[in-house]
């Protein structure tokens, strides 16, 4: 047997034996932190387990506290997690956005310091970026980090900080360097939440209810220990950091269809098509026009996952790749798109906001449709992304 | 699922990526085309291409090939789709050795493939009939007449069919139009006294033939395969080839956008690099991004064929699909963004919107694949 056939039934073994049955199921993912919820007791047995183990970041080094997995070890755990439906023992943005960045520019000492929280999920992290007047033009960003003994004292304004109000950390760019060109005074720094001088407030977004809030720091302090990747050179981490997250939400992209694998021959796009607007004689879907459409936007979602897969083939573990503004361009395009489609197959019946004459599902669409929108914005617009490739990949002059 | 190239496969691309610029670049197809040449491509330059194994490629070894997949000839065909080079590679090596592969008996295997691996045999498949792709609409008859068969008809939009040695012809022995079942193939010698063919002078200055069948006689022995069900071999073989031709085009893309984009850092206007313009950087990460998606289509569908996946069909109509949809955008914005000097001929930028129009027709443009696609889908 080789090493990765014993390790497929060690690790099948091992979450027989450990992932408690109400996580075999679907449901909510716990977020962690310092006052954590669990919606079942076993979420937390379940969380305390694969935090021990380091399978909440598998392929994170050992020392760190992650699972020290290599990227074909990992394959197998999260094929085997899926293959008994289990859960993923903890959401974060420690996971998918801070952590990498820390592993890549943190000193030693902050390393040990936070990535082993950020693997148990005893820390809520959030992440403050964007500003009121620093949207697309991050780095012309100007809340505050004054030096004051051994602590920075920050003042200013973050907005789009998902979850702050809930969150027990936040990592956050500042301005250190007011004097230098707006890229090269820019610090990266991890700062308490839980102190007087920062506050927040929630956003309500054209979909409703959403985790974005705004938060509010005056006089509010962080020791100096806790900037990562040195005094004004926050912009480098930030860029990398953003492409993580760029990662992460191009995904997204892949929601509800093609995953490459093909593996589910009707989508739920042209199901929810036959269900709206029926099947003719021969089960094709009843409007041709829309059929054409669903079909196109079915095999660019597959064309799409593929390109994902192929850019895994091309790229080493944990190393974003010069794609990812690519994927997040148009895995967020492409999302749109989707739910534009669902409403114009679901008509009237994807247009409920609340209430009654409506199923569950039916109002969700509408919600998830209106929070789409928000998909081409967040972590770097579409325009954006398209001067990144421009620069970065096709070397277009400035 | 392998969606990168192996080491032998990449190795066998950069021979040929190598080979092409040397021997057969867009210089070579313009002196092609100037030159009015009959066969409408290098005898000389084909030889050579034999000569490096590139007609063996997906012939098995018992008859001289290499069988070395479609993961090797496509990358092939991706280099030779960025050179715009003219040979048999697709008519012969691809539409060719499949057909005999996968239809033919030993006899005729033992007779045909050696020939077309060393390069002496070049083949044809006589199948359209109409302006748009459409494998089932078969007219030409062939009638059973004691030992031999009588074939009538005509075709057209076949490539390479006026200078082929060997014409495989997609004929009807029973049922009506559009009936899948029912068609047969035949292999029909070129030098046949009552096959007319014409040849089609296309925009891309690529052979093209329609061929009129009149009374043409074969003997039984020329029956390819089993008789009235050929149709589940041809959409077998007709998978291949579309994977192979958006190969080509995968290359055409990527060579009309290489092209473009050096002329957007090289050209000024208005005292600075056009390349600078955000009305064309947001139009070339486009152009980018349809361009990786139609490689991944491309590579998986190529990987399909090579590990006989139960779902060929599908990636094959996904992969023509996105290299229609992506060439044919790729062509038109190369133009554009060339300015004047892109509507002239003396820019190879043409060339490559000339050719990509006619690989879209060839086996079926971007909507024949959607709606297959969706139908293999069932929906």
């Amino acid at each position: 047997m080789t090493d990765l056939q014993t390790f497929r039934e060690e690790t099948r073994n091992w979450l027989e034996a450990n992932c408690p049955p109400e996580m075999r199921k679907p449901g909510d993912v716990c977020w962690g932190g310092r006052n954590p919820q669990f919606s079942h007791p076993d979420q937390e047995i379940w969380l305390e387990r694969m935090g021990d183990k380091g399978w909440t970041c598998p392929t994170w080094p050992s020392e760190y506290g992650g699972g020290g997995l290599s990227k074909e070890e990992n394959k197998i755990l999260q094929e085997e997690m899926s293959a008994i439906g289990a859960r993923s023992p903890l959401g974060s943005f420690g996971i998918w956005m801070l952590g990498p960045a820390l592993l890549e520019f943190a000193t030693e000492e902050q390393k040990k310091e936070h990535l082993p929280g950020i693997v148990k999920g005893k820390y809520w992290w959030c992440q403050g970026y964007s500003e009121p007047g620093s949207g697309s033009d991050l780095a012309s960003l100007s809340t505050k980090a004054i030096e004051d003994g051994d602590n920075y004292v920050i003042n200013g304004q973050k907005i789009w900080t998902s979850y702050a109000d809930r969150a027990d950390k936040i990592f956050c760019l500042v301005r250190t360097g007011p004097q230098e060109p707006k890229h090269d005074g820019i610090s990266f720094l991890l700062i308490d939440m839980d102190q007087p001088g920062v506050t927040t407030r929630p956003i309500t977004l054209i979909s409703g209810k959403s985790p974005f809030c705004e938060t509010f720091f005056d006089d509010a302090t962080a020791p100096k220990k806790d900037l990562v990747g040195g005094l004004n050179k926050g912009w480098t981490v930030a860029k990398r950091l953003l492409e993580h997250e760029r990662t992460m939400i191009s995904n997204m992209g892949l929601a509800g269809g093609g995953d490459g694998s093909g593996s589910k021959k009707m989508s739920g796009l042209a199901k929810v098509s036959k269900q709206y607007v029926g099947e003719d004689a021969d089960k094709k879907i009843a409007n041709p026009s829309l059929r054409s459409k669903v079909a196109k936007h079915e095999m660019n979602s597959r064309a799409f996952g593929l390109t994902l897969q192929r850019i895994g083939e091309e790229t080493k573990v944990g190393a974003p790749s010069p794609a990812a503004a690519m994927s997040k361009y148009y895995g967020t395009e492409h999302n749109k798109l989707r739910y534009e489609l669902l409403l114009e197959a679901m008509g009237s019946k994807a247009l409920g906001w609340e209430g009654e004459g409506f199923t569950p599902e039916e109002l969700a669409i509408t919600r998830d449709w209106l929070r789409t929108k928000a998909n081409s914005i967040e972590g770097g617009t579409s325009e954006v992304q398209l001067n990144v490739i421009s620069k970065r990949v096709l070397g277009l002059p400035d | 699922m392998a969606l990168i190239l192996n080491e032998e496969q990449q190795s066998l691309k950069d021979i040929a990526r190598d080979f092409l610029e040397k021997n057969a670049p867009i210089t070579h197809f313009r002196e092609i085309r100037d030159t009015a040449n009959e066969t409408g491509y290098s005898q000389e330059l084909w030889k050579e291409m034999s000569e490096l194994g590139w007609a063996g490629i997906l012939v098995s070894e018992d008859y001289g090939g290499f069988d070395f997949g479609m993961m090797g000839m496509g990358g092939i065909l991706e280099e030779t789709g960025k050179t715009l080079t003219p040979s048999p590679l697709f008519s012969t090596a691809v539409l060719g050795a499949s057909l005999l592969e996968m239809a033919g008996d030993d006899t005729q295997k033992s007779n045909y493939l050696p020939r077309l691996v060393s390069g002496e045999l070049t083949t044809a498949f006589a199948l359209e009939e109409g302006s748009h792709h459409n494998p089932t609409n078969i007219t030409t008859s062939a009638k059973k007449d004691r030992d031999n068969f009588v074939i009538n008809g005509k075709k057209t939009f076949v490539i390479d069919g006026h200078s082929a040695d060997l014409i495989i012809v997609a004929a009807r022995t029973k049922g009506d139009e559009d009936d899948p079942n029912g068609i047969s193939l035949f292999c029909v010698d070129s030098n046949n006294k009552n096959l007319k063919v014409i040849k089609q002078s296309m925009v891309d200055s690529r052979n093209c033939a329609e061929i009129e069948l009149k009374n043409v006689t074969v003997s039984k022995n020329d029956l390819l395969g089993d008789l009235h069900n050929a149709y589940s071999v041809i959409e077998n073989v007709l998978d291949v080839a579309r994977v192979a031709i958006a190969a080509e085009m995968l290359g055409n893309s990527s060579k009309a956008f290489e092209i473009t984009l050096d002329y957007l850092k090289e050209r000024k206007q208005f005292g600075v690099l056009i390349g600078s313009f955000q009305a064309l950087k947001h139009r070339a990460a486009e152009m980018y991004s349809e361009i990786e998606l139609t490689k991944s289509a491309v590579v998986s569908a190529m990987n399909a064929i090579d590990e006989k996946s139960n779902d060929t069909a599908r990636l094959s109509s996904l992969c023509k699909f996105k290299a229609c949809e992506t060439s044919h955008l790729v062509s038109n914005e190369s133009v554009q963004m060339h300015g004047g000097v892109g509507v002239t001929d003396e820019y190879d930028v043409g060339l490559f919107l000339k050719r990509s129009r006619v690989a879209e027709q060839v086996f079926g443009n971007a909507d024949y694949h959607v709606d297959r696609y969706a139908t293999l889908s069932e929906y």
